[in-house]
């Protein structure tokens, strides 16, 4: 379980977080929403060590993950996959996959067939560069790079971004059945309110770096307030 | 068959191809730190330089040759990592001009500290092989013992540093961390160690170089030892491609042979006039380099 509490984040004199609370409990998907600004990749950076706090604290399971640096982290079980994907698109499909399996305790060939298993389309790619593959691929990539470290916990950051409908429904089942599977904390950050919602069992709705909303996935998607002036999905 | 082997041309390409793999050598030590820090070293002919008195000065004391070398690029190891951690580090990130100007500055120290210490007089080192070229039917062929170790070691050089990154893990980590180290550190990878790991290597590539030279009877070892050959080996890593270790040393090999036939057929004056050309010529065709690839897509 990810445990934020009281935490505020500042750029200068621009206030990105508000003392933001919120959990998110191992096993389920925890939705960041909110508009641009609000402050929802500010928070997972700050959750991953890229970004340091000016207060509060924030713990995954018993360990304090303030003030330690972002490599330490992962190393902790906290796999993140950044906005745009981070993939390294000189790598190949494999380097990639061997990047994310260094600091994991797990037979390598285990870990790529597992992965393979998992994203078939990655092993059909696994000797082309990285950066030849469709936005929908790389996204795959990017998670299979951070789940073959065997995390406790998953930041996504708006893995939606730019792709198509049909490809962002499948990617919101795929996250679901991770998460089930692998019995994962995850921290899904999106500005698609709709796809998140569907898949999520809790939702955090952010707006000018703060919690105006913090609850069940079910109840957050009833919210008429909350659907019409935060997460802007007017019927 | 032996007059074609002693012939003017075979000649070029042979000398060429030695001082070649000299360039190509410099060549890669600057591209490994640029790749990892972005940063271009002009002190990358100084440090080793130093690291080299260092380890051979202990010549002085009747240890071996082979066991100088081995100092010498322990030394550069040694120097490559404190440079980079003390003088470096805090250059990331800041304008593209100061780190220009730290290692001139630098560059400068280091050739004042070392004349200082160790006079600007060339100290002969001991030649490991003869420098004596072969003779095939009576005439000198472009080849000796000296210039087969020269080839040989920058071969063995060439092919460590491609296994290391290609097939370790420790590769893996460097090469990530100089491509993408926000992301590397989301990974795990300890972005810190390995830049100054790619200092270590560098500086320790060039000190093998600067090795290579110095043991050369005709060269010897001084404070400037590596200007004139850091100037051949800065122009062959630009056309190459500064982000391409493949195009460095294949593009100091090319240049080496092309500037010997320059040397050859027009005049030795000329040599550096050209090698500016190719450089010119070769920035206004492919400012990236020859063999830098763009691998970026929009999707």
């Amino acid at each position: 379980m990810i445990s934020v509490d009281g935490l505020s984040v500042s750029y200068g004199a621009v206030q990105a977080l508000r003392d933001v609370t919120f959990s998110a409990p191992t096993g389920q998907i925890t939705a960041v929403l909110g508009s641009n600004g609000a402050g929802k990749t500010t928070l997972l950076r700050t959750i991953s060590g890229l970004q340091s706090p000016t207060k509060g604290s924030i713990h995954l399971d018993d360990h304090e993950l303030l003030g330690q640096k972002p490599e330490n982290i992962a190393r902790l079980g906290v796999g993140h996959v950044p906005e745009g994907r981070g993939v390294i698109g000189e790598f190949t499909v494999e380097e990639n996959l061997r990047l994310g399996a260094l600091m994991a305790q797990v037979n390598l060939r285990e870990g790529l067939e597992e992965q393979y298993t998992q994203f078939p389309v990655l092993s059909e790619r696994r000797r082309q560069a990285a950066a030849k593959l469709s936005g929908g691929e790389r996204q795959m990539l990017a998670m299979a790079r951070a789940l073959i470290a065997k995390p406790s916990a998953l930041l996504l950051d708006e893995p939606s971004l730019g792709l198509a409908p049909l490809v962002t429904s499948q990617l919101m089942h795929t996250i679901q059945h991770l998460c089930r599977t692998n019995h994962l904390t995850v921290v899904l950050v999106e500005q698609n309110a709709s796809s998140a919602l569907r898949i999520a069992d809790r939702a955090v709705v952010l707006h000018l770096g703060k919690v105006v909303a913090n609850d069940l996935a079910p109840v957050v998607a009833e919210d008429e307030n909350l659907r019409q002036y935060y997460l802007g999905m007017v019927e | 068959m032996d007059s074609f082997l002693t012939s003017r041309i075979v000649t070029d390409i042979l000398s060429g191809l030695t001082n070649g793999v000299v360039y190509g050598l410099v060549a890669l030590s600057l591209v490994l730190v640029w790749r990892s820090t972005r940063i271009l070293n002009f002190a990358q002919g100084a440090m080793p330089m130093f690291a080299t008195y260092l380890g051979m000065g202990l010549l002085s004391y009747h240890f071996g040759y082979w066991a100088c070398v081995v100092i010498s690029i322990a030394a550069g190891f040694a120097i490559g990592g404190v440079t980079e951690r003390v003088l470096v580090r805090g250059l990331y990130g800041k304008p593209e001009i100061n780190p220009i100007v730290v290692m001139v500055g630098f560059l400068i120290v280091l050739e004042a500290v070392a004349a200082a210490i160790w006079s600007t007089l060339p100290r002969g080192l001991p030649s490991p092989f003869s420098p004596i070229d072969w003779q095939i039917g009576g005439k000198p062929f472009a080849m000796s013992d000296f210039s087969v170790y020269e080839i040989v070691t920058a071969l063995v050089v060439m092919t460590a540093v491609a296994l290391l990154f290609r097939f370790t893990k420790l590769g893996l980590q460097l090469r990530a961390a100089a491509l993408a180290p926000e992301v590397s550190r989301l990974l795990g990878v300890r972005v810190g160690r390995m830049l100054t790991l790619g200092w270590m290597l560098s500086t320790a590539v060039g000190t093998i170089t600067t090795v290579l030279v110095a043991s050369n009877f005709f060269t010897g070892l001084t404070p400037q030892v590596m200007d004139g050959i850091f100037a051949f080996g800065f122009i062959a890593a630009a056309v190459g491609g500064l982000d391409s270790p493949v195009g460095a040393i294949i593009s100091g090999v090319v240049m080496g042979i092309i500037l010997q036939f320059v040397g050859d057929f027009l005049n030795s004056n000329a040599i550096i006039l050209v090698a500016l050309a190719i450089l010119i010529v070769s920035l206004m065709v492919r400012p990236n380099g020859i063999f830098t690839k763009s691998t970026a897509r929009r999707v």
